[in-house]
């Protein structure tokens, strides 16, 4: 009997099933099907052939990848990378956002939040050739020009031609790209935050900056822990385009991470087993690392993700 | 928070005119690299390539762009571009769209399996070579469609578009039903115009999105010249540009060879000039849609 009521619900509702049904389908072949891809991880994957007709060849690329020492160097760059964005961007944005809340004019801090949001706009690619272009030798280079001026260097510096630099580039450029957007969250958290707090505060004899950090920043505290658990579980997760894009060949001891690793023994090489391996050990660490954070969150008495 | 005005102190006024001059900074080292970037395709190239150019052009030329624009391949990249923009954003907004009316429908049997499948993708993925090997598989390398059919929708847009719909009164998909409409028609009728705001927030994320993706195209049609997009030739033009990168500029000499070589332009004008083509069309359509923009970004924050 429940069955039948069952089909018969399924029948009368054939038209939400038309609707979502072959997008579940489009759904399994395009984001579960590549996941049974994994499989060429284990795998010497010839071109050609089929899924299950290839040698199997057990862990082999894992150790391949565990004894290479590139793969600890490019995790270096990876963790090295994210973290800097990581801290950079957390602090700026944290404190651009208090800085906007504290302006006085309306219409000036909405002038300065349509500026500042506008690089997130725009392509890596157009950001990465800005970027090149201010920190070129000649003397249209900004960075270069206004270093020389000031007297702290006595001849241009190649910036993106040493290694020593790029993680550096790297940080700022991010900032430079998403500072303004990453304050949006904090500054919508901000107006949640009770107007009798500052007051209190202020009857306290609080001045401005002891009203910024004993109220403002606390009030952003459940703000920035979940998006600290969210950072956390992307901690592998550190950029693709701009390393790709900035990086070349002098730099790659630095500007070489997972994702470019990847792509480097799959697509270049066509070393694609090699390459899965390396990217499946990407995926499993940050499944891994986001439910680490939430657990963590959820045992803090913080809001979490899940 | 407003502190009258009969409260400010000295510290109040400076910490006003130190934040001020702060936000002045900021907004002039973010706008600067756009500027200087118009500067020096507006600028003389061989006269660029001396260097100095700040903000406005020493020796105003149009010829940067007519140079550039003459050039049949980048017309048809900029085609290709607009093309991916447009199909790409209306097939996955409407696509998404569906999916999230269905998981809104409370009375709908599949309701959480639907739901759950599509909020799991959010956590994984297969990775950059299962997903090109499916796509060459699917023959979907060397075609446009490789642009549109492996984003046709997004876990993301389904869960922000939901939580739209599941704010629509129920009343009012009730009665469309009582008068006789079908889920479909309801769904065209009644809900897609009561969630034309969050279509829109969507759409300008997908649109985004599109316009500025170039490495699909590097992948899957890096030698289908005839599929290549703008974002993809500037793309280009920067790798090879990598002088500007690794060397000291040669100087004049240099510059002169090149630029005679070229007739008139080098390849750093060419570049700053397919630079401000790449990006006219977001600086210009983004300062009269930016509140959609944050509150796209806001009503993903409510759900993280």
């Amino acid at each position: 009997m429940a069955r039948k009521t069952r089909w018969g619900k399924l029948l009368e509702q054939r038209t939400l099933l038309l609707m979502s049904v072959p997008f579940v389908l489009w759904l399994i072949v395009f984001r579960y099907v590549p996941l049974w891809g994994w499989l060429i991880a284990f795998q010497h994957y010839r071109p050609g052939k089929r899924l299950l007709q290839q040698e199997w060849v057990g862990f082999d690329h894992f150790k391949f990848l565990f004894q290479d020492e590139s793969f600890y160097l490019v995790m270096r760059n990876t963790l090295a990378m994210s973290l800097i964005n990581l801290t950079l961007g957390f602090a700026t944005a944290i404190m651009l956002a208090i800085m906007l809340n504290e302006l006085r004019s309306a219409f000036f801090k909405r002038t300065v939040q349509t500026i500042s949001y506008l690089p997130h706009f725009i392509s890596w690619v157009v950001a990465s050739s800005m970027i090149v272009n201010a920190l070129s030798t000649d003397t249209s280079g900004i960075v270069n020009g206004l270093l020389l001026k000031v007297g702290l260097i006595r001849e241009p510096i190649l910036w993106l031609a040493e290694g020593k630099y790029f993680w550096g580039i790297l940080g700022i450029s991010e900032v430079w790209k998403n500072l303004g957007w990453n304050t949006i969250i904090y500054l919508a958290a901000i107006t949640t935050i009770d107007p009798a707090q500052y007051e209190a505060a202020e009857i306290d004899g609080a001045n401005r900056w002891q009203r910024m950090l004993y109220v403002t920043l606390p009030g952003l505290k459940p703000v920035i822990v979940i998006l600290l658990i969210l950072n956390l579980g992307n901690l592998l997760e550190s950029g693709f385009e701009p390393q790709y894009l900035l990086g070349n060949g002098l730099t790659a001891d630095y500007s070489e991470n997972l994702d470019l690793f990847v792509l480097k023994y799959g697509i270049a090489m066509g070393n694609f087993s090699f390459a899965t391996a390396a990217g499946m050990f990407k995926t499993v660490i940050s499944v891994v690392l986001l439910f680490g954070a939430n657990h963590i969150a959820r045992k803090l008495g913080q809001p979490r993700l899940f | 928070m407003k502190t009258s005005a009969r409260y400010r102190t000295t510290g109040d006024r400076l910490f006003d005119m130190f934040n001020v001059v702060c936000m002045l900074m900021l907004m002039a080292v973010t706008l600067y690299p756009f500027l200087n970037m118009l500067a020096i395709s507006l600028n003389d190239a061989m006269d660029a390539s001396r260097g100095g150019i700040f903000l406005k052009p020493r020796i105003f030329t149009w010829y940067n762009y007519e140079y550039t624009l003459r050039e049949a391949a980048i017309y048809h990249s900029m085609l290709i571009s607009v093309l991916r923009t447009l199909v790409g954003t209306v097939v996955t907004v409407f696509c998404s769209a569906m999916v999230a009316y269905t998981v809104s429908r409370p009375e709908f049997v599949l309701r959480k399996l639907v739901n759950v499948s599509f909020i799991l993708t959010m956590y994984f993925s297969g990775g950059l070579i299962p997903t090109y090997l499916l796509h060459k598989e699917l023959h979907l390398i060397g075609s446009f469609w490789v642009y549109i059919v492996p984003g046709i929708v997004g876990a993301f847009n389904v869960v922000i578009i939901r939580s739209f719909i599941e704010g629509v009164p129920e009343g009012i998909v009730e009665s469309a039903k009582i008068d006789g409409a079908g889920d479909f028609g309801t769904f065209m009728r009644i809900v897609l115009p009561l969630c034309l705001p969050v279509l829109a927030t969507v759409s300008l994320f997908v649109a985004v999105w599109q316009w500025n993706s170039w490495f699909d195209v590097f992948l899957y049609n890096s030698s289908h010249i005839k599929l290549s997009t703008l974002q993809y030739e500037l793309m280009k033009i920067l790798q090879s540009s990598g002088a500007a990168m690794t060397q000291k500029t040669a100087g004049d000499a240099f510059a002169n060879a090149r630029g005679q070589a070229l007739n008139q332009v080098t390849p750093a004008s060419i570049r700053a000039t397919m630079t401000i083509i790449a990006s006219v069309p977001i600086i210009v359509v983004y300062p009269f849609l930016q509140k959609y923009f944050v509150k796209g970004m806001t009503l993903g924050g409510v759900k993280g």
